[in-house]
């Protein structure tokens, strides 16, 4: 066991998949000698060989494209994308390949990539390097999609990812690498190494793909919410003075309806909440299985809280990230209706 | 108002469209033997000529000629002709087929046989193809059944694909032939990476791909050859310029400004240019190219220079855009033709022997598609069960699909 931040853990995942299987491999750009601009590749060249971890042009597309075709071999790539917000010259590798092949093969061949990428806002990165476009993977079929929100499950999840043989998107939410940031900018942040999640083992374990986690047991309301927004929440639920049920999904597709339904039955409040921007986002798929499956349970109308459905704008972050002042008014209304 | 002639923006026209005499007078045809055989060390610069040229291997005597002659055996030979004849008749077949309301679509590869069988008898029946919708030739010569291709149009209760894909965008990786997709371009890049997983491993298994005159204009061209380059990737990568993307003519594709094959001398990639019509010449490129990959030399580019007989596809009329006809004046004539005039010139064939194989072709072809269409045709109701439609989106299938899969009923 040790003290690891999200970036060690996530380096602690590949170290010990590097280790187990040969077939696994990751290269992306700056990954190689550098060890990534996060540092999430740190000394993985050096220990395991450059034929394993390896720098790739600046080519998205690329770095998925041939990730597939290694896949096809039999290989488990795995793959960083520098940030989230590069990913879109590789989307039609992602959907109209890596996520059908097996569909379209009848099971001949499939693609067990993994995909890392650093996603979501709070670090002053302006519109090309804060998104969050997980919705726009979680609505293709055929492709898994995981965000971990501490240390503990980044390790163990990441692990699961790889030995998966669908292909998974691994979105990081690069705010909380270094702590379980809450939101409140103007606050120093705790670093992880206060936190219980931070105690991490350095061997191989999993933490199952598809299972939610409750993160606080509560009576009031449930949160539904992933990555960042879990601190939020959980800081606003605080502040408020809300009993709330924080769950938080870990894995997005598929989404672990059980938890979601037992929760929701219990509170008979919803509150929906993600960074990203809010029309089409992940939220209106919750929303609507929290309609479809627990309409009877609810006390009150489902809210949600997510980003403005603008670009994310690099002088106005903080009246863009969806605060914790935003999600406990949230709260308020949906215990008031 | 600087004194400038206005600019003014071009816009490629083919030469000739419907109403015009068939003209190929502007291409050069070289005679066969007249390009040089470098060594498979060569660098890429050292291949410009070669890639602004043509290999040609069979001559207008029905000889081989010049320093490609690749030395085949007459077995091989004949089982290539055998091969293209087979990929002839099961097109000419399911073409028919598909007019007859039997399936939804088909597309010919005719003319461009040699490309396919030609390869696929100068590689190693182990080694990867991501090949286009154009190299069924690949699956004929891999012993893949024909009654299975037919199913697979179909879309029949045997249909290996169970009735998902759009007709001949077959997949058999016990054949080596990867799924096909009608998003062009895609699989290029992907060849790439399983180059890089054999040559990762020590394995000795290369790979081939295959693409269009039409698609290389797609940027998982450019990223194919950038990645190829960069990791030496034991790869061949093929670009098949028929002269059309359904009505777009080579020059929409960039043909007109320099040669499909030059383009790999920039990313340091050996280019050859062959004949596409002339298996001889098809067989020494990719043999040297395959050389070349299992050497650690890394990837070779080879345009195959031939023309697009038929239409795209079913859903296409040539005639609407190109002269009527002109398949008939291409100056470097049809692939199957060329071999059987050359076996003969060996010795070795008559024009008896040919059409005693073109009638047992077109009885083995006949039987197959008369089992296949035992199994049901497209709309015959004769179909896989309903409830696979819900299989293989994931491994394991998750609960929101089985959820899905129980409110149909199924």
């Amino acid at each position: 066991m040790a003290t690891m931040n999200m970036i060690q853990a996530l380096n602690s995942a590949m170290d010990v998949m590097l280790t187990k299987n040969p077939d696994v491999l990751i290269f992306g750009e700056d990954v190689g000698f550098f060890g990534g601009v996060f540092r999430a590749t740190d000394g993985l060249q050096k220990k395991h060989g450059v034929q394993r971890c390896f720098d790739s042009p600046i080519g998205e597309a690329g770095i998925v494209a041939t990730a597939i075709g290694m896949g096809a071999y039999g290989l488990r790539p795995v793959i960083e994308i520098q940030f989230a917000d590069y990913i879109y010259p590789a989307y039609d590798q992602l959907v109209s390949a890596a996520a059908r092949l097996r569909y379209r093969s009848a099971g001949d061949f499939s693609a067990p990539i993994t995909l890392r990428s650093p996603y979501g806002g709070g670090i002053f990165g302006g519109q090309t390097h804060s998104q969050s476009p997980e919705a726009l993977f979680t609505h293709v079929c055929g492709l898994k999609t995981v965000i971990p929100s501490n240390p503990y499950d980044a390790k163990g999840l990441l692990i699961s990812a790889i030995e998966d043989d669908d292909p998974v998107m691994f979105f990081e939410p690069k705010r909380i690498y270094n702590g379980p940031f809450d939101g409140h900018h103007d606050r120093a942040v705790t670093p992880w190494s206060k936190h219980p999640a931070s105690d991490v083992p350095d061997t191989y374990y999993t933490v199952p793909l598809g299972k939610a986690a409750i993160v606080r047991e509560g009576s009031d309301l449930t949160v539904l919410s992933y990555g960042t927004m879990v601190h939020v929440s959980l800081a606003a639920a605080l502040e408020a003075g809300i009993d709330a049920e924080i769950v938080d999904l870990r894995t997005l597709m598929p989404v672990d309806i059980e938890t979601i339904t037992q929760s929701i039955e219990k509170t008979g409040r919803c509150v929906i909440v993600h960074e990203a921007t809010r029309t089409s986002g992940y939220g209106a798929e919750l929303s609507a299985l929290v309609q479809e499956n627990c309409f009877y349970h609810l006390e009150a109308p489902i809210e949600r809280v997510a980003g403005w459905d603008t670009p994310y704008p690099h002088a106005f972050e903080w009246q863009y990230f969806p605060g914790p002042g935003r999600v406990a008014d949230a709260m308020r209304r949906v215990m008031e209706a | 108002m600087k004194n400038r002639a206005p600019l003014s923006l071009h816009i490629p026209e083919p030469r000739l469209r419907p109403g015009d005499q068939p003209d190929f007078s502007h291409i050069k045809v070289l005679k066969a033997g007249e390009v040089r055989r470098p060594d498979i060390n060569v660098t890429a610069k050292n291949t410009t000529d070669i890639a602004y040229s043509l290999v040609r291997v069979l001559g207008e005597d029905d000889k081989v000629h010049g320093p490609w002659d690749p030395h085949v055996d007459v077995e091989t030979l004949k089982r290539g002709l055998r091969n293209m004849v087979v990929t002839r008749t099961f097109d000419d077949r399911m073409y028919r087929a598909q007019r007859q309301g039997k399936t939804s679509f088909y597309m010919k590869c005719t003319g461009e046989e040699a490309i396919a069988v030609s390869q696929a008898a100068a590689l190693d029946p182990e080694d990867m193809c991501f090949p286009t919708y154009r190299q069924q030739g690949l699956l004929i010569s891999r012993g893949y059944p024909i009654v299975d291709m037919m199913n697979q149009i179909y879309s029949n209760e045997r249909d290996p694909l169970k009735g998902r894909q759009l007709p001949i965008m077959y997949s058999s990786k016990k054949h080596g032939f990867f799924s096909i997709a009608g998003n062009l371009a895609m699989h290029y890049s992907q060849a790439v990476g399983w180059a890089m997983a054999s040559a990762y491993k020590g394995d000795d298994r290369i790979c081939a791909a295959w693409i269009g005159d039409g698609s290389t204009a797609e940027g998982d061209f450019h990223t194919a050859l950038t990645f190829a380059a960069v990791y030496r990737a034991p790869v061949i990568l093929n670009v098949v310029n028929n002269q059309w993307a359904i009505s777009s003519y080579q020059g929409i594709a960039g043909g007109d400004e320099s040669t499909f094959a030059a383009r790999g001398i920039g990313y340091g990639i050996p280019a050859l240019r062959v004949d596409g019509n002339d298996f001889l010449a098809i067989y020494a490129v990719t043999k040297w190219a395959a050389d070349r990959a299992h050497a650690n030399l890394g990837p070779t580019l080879i345009e195959h220079f031939t023309y697009r007989v038929e239409g795209h596809s079913t859903s296409d009329d040539p005639n609407r855009y190109r002269p009527a006809e002109e398949a008939k004046a291409w100056p470097f004539g049809d692939p199957i033709n060329r071999l059987k005039k050359h076996l003969i010139a060996l010795g070795k064939w008559s024009e008896a022997e040919q059409a005693a194989l073109e009638k047992a072709v077109d009885e083995e072809v006949r039987a197959a598609q008369k089992e296949a269409e035992s199994h049901g045709t497209l709309g015959s109701g004769k179909l896989p069960s309903v409830r696979t439609m819900f299989e293989d989106v994931y491994k394991e299938m998750p609960w929101h699909i089985r959820r899905q899969r129980q409110e149909m009923g199924v």
